[in-house]
């Protein structure tokens, strides 16, 4: 129950954070991509700001083997392949289409706007269908899954 | 290149920064877990017993803070321009493609950075050119 309560909370700064710096305006996203427009670099030191914070954590994140609360320490890691680079490239193209990318989608949904609505029906099926082909191919290699 | 300096907000953006690094930091050492919004969502498309409470809250919060913000700092700016038909298709591309890229904006592009993954570096330089290539296509190429 407590792990629920910590995620809520994540997810509420989360937003908050996406809300306050600006990460949550497409125009304002679609502005920072926009190298040879008028360039907004505020979108720099979000990253900056998220980063340093970030890896204070993950340093001690890295020397445990159990979380603060006693769950297992869940850090992935995997390989860089073709898919990695598909998909990042395929991502690229839809956040630089709109200006959203899963986050910013989540908290505009919150706004009630029908437009945030559409896209993240979208981006579930874009997921839906990711995993709709993994397991048709787990089920036809099955060694290998 | 012409930076936009009106539109340049410092304080706000390292602020909200900070606000999601702390958000990150609660995640991985309270939850013992990566932050990663499209890892969190497509895991509630296939739910396992036990895996579903904390995805479903993290969500949650995520689309209820616009509600609390207003409350403190007033009406969430949020605007799409895109039309309906691009907001599909760019949906759908978000969708599928972090889902086989393994992470997003903020699972590669903050956690993984923060934790010096060379993966997530490859994922983030990758979706970072292609979203400046798209920009420049639309806006300068196409004229959109």
């Amino acid at each position: 129950m407590v792990v629920v309560l910590t995620a809520l909370l994540a997810g509420l700064v989360f937003g908050w954070g996406l809300l306050i710096s600006g990460m949550a305006q497409p125009t304002k996203v679609l502005a920072f991509l926009d190298l040879a427009g008028r360039w907004d670099p505020s979108l720099v030191l979000v990253m900056v700001g998220a980063i340093a914070v970030g890896s204070l954590a993950f340093a001690v994140a890295r020397r445990r083997k159990k979380s603060l609360l006693g769950l297992d320490m869940r850090l992935p890691t995997t390989r860089i392949d073709r898919s990695l680079v598909v998909g990042s490239t395929l991502f690229g193209i839809g956040w630089g289409l709109v200006g959203l990318c899963p986050g910013p989608a989540l908290v505009a949904l919150g706004t009630g706007q029908a437009k945030a609505f559409v896209f993240v029906l979208a981006m579930l099926v874009g997921m839906g269908v990711f995993e709709g082909l993994e397991q048709r191919r787990a089920r036809r290699a099955p060694s290998q899954a | 290149m012409t930076i936009d300096w009106n539109a340049f907000t410092p304080w706000p953006a390292l602020i909200g920064g900070v606000l999601i690094g702390i958000a990150v930091a609660m995640f991985v050492l309270l939850n013992g877990r990566i932050a990663g919004i499209s890892g969190v969502l497509g895991g509630l498309l296939m739910p396992r017993r036990g895996d579903i409470g904390w995805r479903v809250a993290f969500v949650a919060g995520l689309v209820a803070a616009p509600l609390l913000y207003q409350l403190f700092f007033g009406p969430a700016n949020t605007h799409i321009d895109a039309g309906f038909g691009t907001l599909a298709a760019a949906g759908f591309l978000v969708g599928i493609g972090t889902r086989y890229g393994s992470g997003c904006t903020s699972g590669h592009g903050v956690c993984g950075l923060s934790r010096l993954s060379p993966r997530s570096l490859v994922a983030t330089l990758t979706f970072m050119a292609v979203g400046f290539a798209t920009v420049f296509v639309t806006r300068h190429l196409l004229g959109a």
